[in-house]
């Protein structure tokens, strides 16, 4: 009925460059049709859907492929055809722009004539996707219900499947299933109920897939905001032993749910006259699934008892407790004796012979062996023999360790001794969760001593891992910090290269525990009352380990000091200027060497604050780009700035921000008051260049701004995209001066156009702010603009840009960060030339640390340039990106290099590169990464507008000997 | 009713010598065939005539199982099948097979070359007993006969440990050899399905004792390992050649990777060796982590792990010796332990249990000075140090098992009696089912309550489901109709129509007739007709007839009206309805209608 055949169509050129050619293809629904038509049997039939499955299908033919669908449907006898075609009106449902209304009456009756079970549920799935795309339409949700209700009864597990997870996603959340609609509800025996009563009437359904799409169902109605009766709460905890483990994980999550939806609500605990709260029964039951048969429930369990906050914290505390015995004699766990030797003034823990000797005798009624409730969840989850479940169990332990101190306290010994587990992972998980409930906890000697022990272990991670955990450790004793300091030595001694790591480490560990380093400062220093010591070598870098502990410890100290001997006063010159960031400022008393730095001199954040602000204030009084001395004004603000974010680190990002921002307003304005405005066109063919440069630096500098700074909301976007705007602006201006040529400028002007058009779009909500800018005088004369010829659109523009004023840039409430990178391997320093036989590869380790980039994994690369202008992008794995810590990214990889043969030994120069889309925003990527419905293929996608690609190189760049020989024959 | 019988020959309320009989659905199986570690003499090994007093076992038994390569759990299979006489299946896993014929034939050396006795069983009887092996695969269902069927399941404890579920029609038994719930270096956690046996026959070594978590241990150890070597000492763990010496080897050679530690480590060679080549290829039977990696490294390939040479002990320098035997009462740990005992930088660390009277056993307890032969004497002052690393599950690993399999009965062997009793009380508490506990030679039975398998007809399936409603409800029983048929060991049930079918056999139906006798003075036909007229206004909804011929239907019942004979008044009302109406339609309205129409 409805087949369009539409012969290809071209619209003949015209003059008028704002219109848009317009393609049509012969219509995807005329091609079906004669493909079915053509098909003899269902064979071929199936064929020629599933090639036609793989294209897509454009918005305004899919009615009509749906139409043909169903034709063909009704007539097919094949089931797998049938099923094909009610799969591909599914996915076709979803394609965006079409509504999927019409086919709804279609679809129910297909099913209701439908005797294949298979079909029966694909056609199910499809009214499912259907129901999904029309959520305003209630009477649609309510017959689709309806016919689920109806089918509920199949004997085909699949089908139930389907009408369950169709209840699950469109039943109601209000009303009563079956109120409006009586003629169903009498003909099913069916009083007034609701979906949950349906829903988990299936709870107990003979097929385990059933049952598990009911508790899937209820999850879904939950997700959807639907307030989950208490009353499932007794059966889903009995579907916590079924025999199926899929089951069992759908009934942990369905439980869950109700515990934080009923936390308080009192449940009887069977088999005695107790109760306890909801929440806490449902702890203990799914701490016992920790030890279930599989390990798929044991991760899902584990994983949920972290989630669980509001539990009592007597039960919470069970969770570690596991009460030992040995032949019935109680007996005390390792961790016990260990903490009693400890507290006994005995730190060596059980060296003797049976000193875990059994104690009391135990009588043999109290002794629970299976552990009613939470009793040793985590005991067991950290034992387990799959790694992911003892991962979801430290994971667990974190979560609940940050929300209770106290048992922050209890699982310090459990996370200590995961530090010794067998798997790199897990071992590396339990330091950094350590780490992060390390405020809550203060390490003991003997503990500190089995977290040191890992310092020697050979993988970089674990042990920069463990640097990151002291930065954060609080201990109690002067000998835990000696301890510390002597196996962070040792560590330096065996690993120099993690010279930086132990450093730092060191740093904080004096300024959080002054008054522990102030007696042991003259051990540490070696000084002596009466004698002179010789002086240590400054270069050392153990040396250099020890005073930053000090310094850093003295900072809070000031009595500290006055230990020091005079060297000791040179070296923190010497250090504080060469490592500042490791070397506090000091206020060190007498005799000249009063160093009150300048830079802490200069006040607090706030008084800088203020001062960023006042110099943006200062800068909007430019009215006009032209104005007198307002050059200067920039140049002095940009100058103040950059200083300004060398000083105060917590600026640094807004500052030099805001500094790159007005140079890119000063460029501007330079360029504008070129001499060459006031030439006639055809004398300036070369002056222009200074222009062009200035024009082609500020689209750059726009792009770092854009990518470069994290923190950005959408009103400093769209500063910087106002600035782009008049850069292109700027360009065409330039472009229409120079070349003679019409048809360039004359596509120049559309696509300026467009660009305008895109940015009213993208920044819609920002126009209001942007009042008498540049963009908002071009949209005043838009249709001005549109019609007008290029000539007069330069002029426009010419005149625009020249009296638009400076629009004044406001900073966001968060802090601006600048993605910085740093290369500290490899250093640049060494001499010995890297040699390779020229043709073959060699390997180039790179340690990185990125701060401030968001997705690295795909922003990040390494360029590599060679002495003769070649140049190579590197993409590193993703595996080679490690977290160390918030906002902080480390690259560890390895670039291969190669080269024909030289005869001297070179320098390559390696740098990181930040890669960017400007299809990429921040704002557009929502709307522009919509996905096509259906089918995987990408192939007849628009690409997206005008997207510029680049890089932006953000690190210093170090130079590499390398050394290509010839190959020896 | 049938019966489970099960007689502990070994393992009965006691360690060692495990051999157990089974009988199930009329099967004869026997599990484990061990030796015992503390006899000399004829009660090391299982009394077979128990079994028969003369001639072979092969007509007896209908298969045996080995659980693992364990001396107590399989020393005694040549005697039986070599010297006793056993021809039938030996079942074992791929690992047990290789490993065991290495451990029979060590024992056998020791105690023939060395001790001399006679009468024992020599290579050719191990070889030829090796033969009789069929080895077993995880998870896998093997038939014994058309009956009879074994699948094994991981046990831990040791490389090639299983536990398993023989099943005769549908009933069941598990037997666990020693198995283990918690993971350690290099072998995973025991693990079995639901599958409900009549009966659980786990062993019950560790009944009384909750063990502490073995990173603990494992830290423990190392450390004292670590310091030692840091300090230039030397490090002598006496261990029995497998199991935990594979475990501890794993254990210092991760370590020492991690640690890029440098001092060596010695292996004393030997039987080690040929077991550790078994250890390498069997990868499939060890834990997680050594599964995953063995791509990249196999764990049993050691990097740091050295053989030793007697010359090395006087190397100087740190170094860890690991040396047989475990208990220091002979061989080549003695001999380094005597080299070492004088410094007090060395160390000594017993991962195990050591017996009364071995020098291990001295030492532990804190002696410093020791008799040597020859009236020597040593004074120990190196450190010394015990580790407790033990594969069997504890008290709670044990109940942890029970929930996973969830069988209707338990029997408990291989532990001690007392122990045991604890266990048993707990067991019934918890679970309420009951606990046996047979010694040596005395029989537990079970009666058990099989399920009858029954074929049903699909069609009469479909027919009763159209019949009934939506879906079957799990909750509420439903009669059907249907003929059981019993033919050829085999029950069926089918539609009666077909059962007369099948049988050859004519239907006949079965008709209830009733004359009720009342006054009426109007003709037949007009009886009739008044009758017809009557139940048609009372039974709406009912299809009634009044056929040509004299009578009125309703439904399939037949009303007929005859004149008595003697008075014309007197009306004879003939009723009759075949026998399933009296179920469907006759009880809802014969007593009404007829009571109305009579009255």
């Amino acid at each position: 009925q409805m087949v369009h055949v539409n012969k290809a169509v071209r619209i003949p050129h015209e003059e008028a460059p704002a219109k848009k050619l317009r393609l049509s293809k012969p219509s995807k629904s005329a091609a079906l049709h004669i493909d079915l038509c053509k098909a003899t049997n269902s064979t071929d039939a199936l064929q020629y859907l599933l090639q036609f499955a793989r294209k897509p299908v454009e918005t305004e033919s899919v009615e009509g492929v749906v139409r043909i669908l169903l034709e063909h449907y009704y007539k097919e006898t094949d089931n797998s055809v049938r099923l094909k075609i009610a799969s591909l009106l599914g996915l076709l449902s979803k394609t965006q722009g079409f509504s999927p209304d019409c086919i709804v009456d279609d679809a129910i009756s297909a099913l209701n004539n439908e005797k294949s079970h298979q079909v029966l549920a694909q056609l199910l799935d499809t009214l499912l996707v259907i129901g999904t795309q029309l959520p305003e339409s209630p009477a649609v949700r309510q017959r689709l219900i309806e016919v689920a209700c109806k089918h509920l009864s199949d004997m085909y597990f699949g089908v139930r499947n389907k009408c369950l997870q169709l209840l699950g996603c469109l039943g109601m959340v209000d009303s009563p299933l079956t109120k409006d609609s009586e003629g169903l509800g009498t003909s099913l025996g069916l009083s007034v109920r609701d979906v949950q009563s349906i829903i988990s009437d299936y709870f107990g359904d003979q097929d385990p897939r059933v049952r598990t799409a009911a508790l899937k169902a209820m999850l879904q109605l939950h997700e959807r905001g639907m307030k989950i009766h208490e009353i499932i709460y007794e059966q889903a905890c009995r579907l916590l032993t079924d025999d199926y483990e899929q089951v069992r994980s759908a009934a942990v999550q369905m439980v869950w749910v109700l515990s934080q939806l009923y936390p308080e609500s009192i449940v009887p605990i069977p088999s005695s006259n107790e109760e306890i709260r909801l929440v806490d029964d449902v702890f203990g039951k799914i701490s016992h699934m920790v030890s279930d048969g599989s390990w798929m429930v044991r991760v899902q369990a584990a994983k949920t008892l972290g989630s669980m906050l509001q539990v009592s914290p007597h039960f919470l505390e069970q969770t570690l407790d596991k009460k030992l015995m040995s032949d019935l004699r109680r007996k005390r766990t390792a961790h016990e004796r260990a903490k009693d030797l400890f507290a006994s003034g005995e730190f060596s823990s059980g060296r003797k012979w049976a000193d875990d000797a059994p104690k009391e005798k135990l009588d043999s009624n109290t002794v629970n062996l299976i552990a009613s409730g939470a009793c040793g969840a985590f005991v067991h989850g950290l034992e387990d023999e799959m790694f992911e479940v003892r991962i979801a169990a430290v994971e667990a332990l974190c979560k609940l360790a940050r929300s209770s101190a106290s048992f922050a306290e209890k699982c310090l010994d459990f996370l200590v001794d995961m530090f010794n587990d067998e798997i790199e992972e897990v071992r590396l998980e339990s330091i950094h969760v350590l780490r992060e409930i390390s405020t809550h906890i203060t390490l003991r000697e003997d503990q500190l001593d089995t977290v040191l022990a890992v310092l020697e272990d050979s993988s970089r991670d674990i042990r920069e891992a463990l640097h990151e955990l002291i930065c954060y450790t609080n201990v109690s004793t002067k000998e835990c910090i000696q301890l510390a300091l002597l196996e962070l030595l040792k560590n330096l001694n065996k690993y120099p290269t993690d010279r930086n790591s132990v450093w730092k480490c060191l740093k904080f560990l004096g300024s959080r525990h002054p008054t522990l380093v102030l007696p042991l400062v003259p051990e540490l220093l070696s000084t002596h009352p009466y004698f002179d010591t010789p002086e240590p070598d400054m270069d050392d870098p153990a040396y250099i380990a020890v005073l930053v502990l000090v310094f850093n410890a003295a900072k809070s100290c000031p009595t500290m000091p006055a230990l020091f001997s005079d060297h000791t006063f040179r070296h923190y010159a010497y250090l504080r200027d060469s490592l500042s960031h490791l070397v506090p400022p000091l206020r060190l008393p007498g005799s000249g060497l009063d160093v009150v730095d300048s830079r802490c001199g200069s006040g607090s954040v706030e008084s800088a604050q203020l001062f960023l602000q006042q110099s943006l204030i200062r800068v909007s009084t430019i009215q006009n780009l032209e104005a007198p001395g307002a050059q200067d004004l920039l140049d002095f603000t940009i100058r103040d700035l950059r200083r300004l974010g060398e000083l105060q680190t917590e600026l640094a990002g807004a500052a030099d921000f805001c500094a790159t921002y007005l140079r890119c307003q000063l460029l501007l304005m330079k360029a504008l008051q070129e001499k060459l405005w006031n030439m006639a066109v055809p004398l300036c063919l070369k002056q222009n260049v200074t222009a062009t440069a200035a024009a082609q630096q500020i689209l750059e500098e726009t792009y770092k701004l854009e990518f470069l700074y994290s923190g950005l909301d959408s009103r400093q976007v769209a500063t910087i995209h106002h600035v782009r705007l008049q850069a292109k602006a700027l360009q065409l201006i330039l472009t229409a001066r120079t070349r003679q040529g019409l048809d360039p400028l004359i596509s120049s002007c559309e696509k300026f156009l467009q660009d305008i058009e895109s940015f009213q779009r993208l920044f819609l909500t920002e126009l209001p702010h942007l009042q008498d800018s540049f963009v908002d005088k071009l949209l005043e004369l838009m249709p001005r603009l549109s019609s007008c010829k290029p000539v007069e659109l330069v002029k426009i523009l010419q005149t625009t840009l020249r009296q638009s004023g400076l629009l004044q840039l406001r900073l966001p409430e968060q802090v601006i960060h600048r993605a910085t990178a740093t290369i500290i391997e490899p250093t640049g320093e060494s001499d010995n030339p890297l040699r390779f036989t020229s043709g073959l590869v060699v390997a180039l380790d790179i340690d990185a640390t990125l701060e401030h980039v968001q997705d690295p994994q795909n922003t990040v690369k390494v360029q590599v340039l060679y002495p003769d202008g070649q140049s190579h992008v590197i993409h590193p794995k993703p595996a080679d990106f490690r977290k160390p810590g918030p906002d902080r990214h480390r690259l560890i990889t390895q670039v291969y290099l190669s080269h024909t043969a030289w005869t001297e030994p070179s320098q390559i120069e390696v740098r990181l590169l930040l890669a960017y889309s400007s299809s990429s925003t921040s704002l557009s990527s929502s709307s522009s990464s919509s996905k096509l419905g259906w089918s995987d293929s990408i192939d007849s996608l628009p690409p997206p507008e005008a997207a510029v690609e680049g890089t932006i190189p953000f690190s210093k760049s170090v130079k590499v000997f390398i050394m290509p020989k010839p190959a020896r024959r | 009713m049938p019966e489970i019988k099960v007689t502990p020959l070994g393992a009965g309320q006691d360690v060692g010598r495990s051999c157990i009989l089974v009988s199930i659905g009329g099967k004869n199986i026997m599990l484990d065939c061990g030796m015992h570690m503390g006899f000399n003499d004829d009660r090391r090994f299982p009394d077979f005539s128990y079994i028969t007093q003369n001639g072979r076992l092969t007509e007896f038994l209908d298969c045996v199982i080995i659980s693992h390569f364990h001396l107590d759990h399989c020393g005694a299979l040549p005697f039986m099948s070599e010297m006793v006489g056993y021809d039938g299946p030996i079942y074992m896993t791929h690992p047990t097979k290789a490993i065991c014929p290495i451990l029979l034939e060590d024992f056998r050396k020791i105690t023939v070359d060395k001790k001399g006795e006679t009468n024992f069983f020599t290579s050719q009887m191990i070889k030829d007993c090796m033969k009789k092996v069929v080895p077993l695969n995880l998870h896998q269902t093997v038939q014994v006969d058309d009956e009879l069927e074994i699948k094994a399941y991981y046990a831990g404890h040791v490389l090639g440990a299983a536990m398993v579920h023989i099943k005769v029609g549908s009933e069941s038994v598990v037997y666990t050899g020693d198995y283990n719930m918690t993971p350690d270096r290099h072998l995973g956690a025991a693990w079995i399905d639901k599958c409900r046996p009549d009966m659980l026959i786990s062993e019950s070594t560790y009944a009384t004792t909750i063990r502490d978590s073995k990173r603990c241990r494992e830290r423990d150890f190392l450390k004292k390992v670590h310091e030692s070597i840091e300090r230039g000492g030397k490090v002598l763990i006496p261990v029995f050649a497998l199991g935990r010496a594979q475990e501890l080897c794993i254990l210092l050679e991760t370590f020492w990777e991690r640690m890029n530690l440098k001092a060596p480590i010695y292996f004393s060679t030997g039987l080690t060796e040929k077991a550790n080549h078994y250890y390498k290829l069997f990868i499939t039977w060890t834990n997680q982590k050594i599964r995953k990696t063995f791509v990249q490294r196999n764990m049993f390939e050691f990097k740091h792990i050295k053989p030793f040479d007697r010359s090395y002990a006087d190397n100087p320098g740190p170094m860890v010796v690991f040396a047989t035997p475990g208990m220091l009462h002979a061989g080549q740990s003695l001999q380094i332990f005597k080299k070492w005992a004088g410094n007090e930088k060395n160390m000594v660390i017993m991962p195990g249990y050591c017996v009364q009277g071995t020098i291990g056993h001295k030492i532990l307890n804190g002696q410093r000075k020791l008799e040597m032969e020859g009236r020597a004497t040593l004074d120990v002052k190196l450190q010394v140090e015990y580790m407790s690393f033990s594969a069997h599950a504890d008290a709670k690993g044990i109940m942890q098992l029970i929930r996973m399999a969830e069988p209707r009965n338990m029997l408990l062997v291989h532990g001690e009696a007392a122990k045991m009793e604890f266990l048993k009380g707990k067991i019934e508490q918890e679970f309420s089912i009951d606990c046996y506990m047979p010694a040596n030679g005395e029989t537990t039975t079970v009666t058990t309550n099989p399920s009858v398998p029954v074929d049903i007809s699909l069609n009469l399936l479909k027919r009763e489901m159209a019949l009934g409603g939506p879906l079957p409800d799990p909750k509420k029983p439903r009669a059907m109709h249907g003929t059981l048929i019993m033919k050829e060991n085999s029950l069926k049930l089918v539609s009666s129509e077909q059962a007369l079918k099948e049988l050859g056999l004519n239907e006949h139906q079965l008709r209830f007739t009733c004359r009720v006798q009342l006054q009426d003075p109007h003709s037949d036909n007009d009886t009739l007709h008044r009758i017809y007229t009557h139940l048609k206004s009372v039974l709406k909804g009912y299809t009634i007839q009044h056929l040509p011929d004299g009578t009125v239907m309703v439904e399939s019942i037949v009303i007929k009206v005859s004149s008595s004979a003697e008075d014309a008044n007197t009306k004879v009302l003939l009723l009759s309805w075949i026998y399933e109406s009296v179920y469907r339609s006759l009880r809802v309205w014969q007593p009404p209608t007829l009571d109305i129409f009579l009255r």
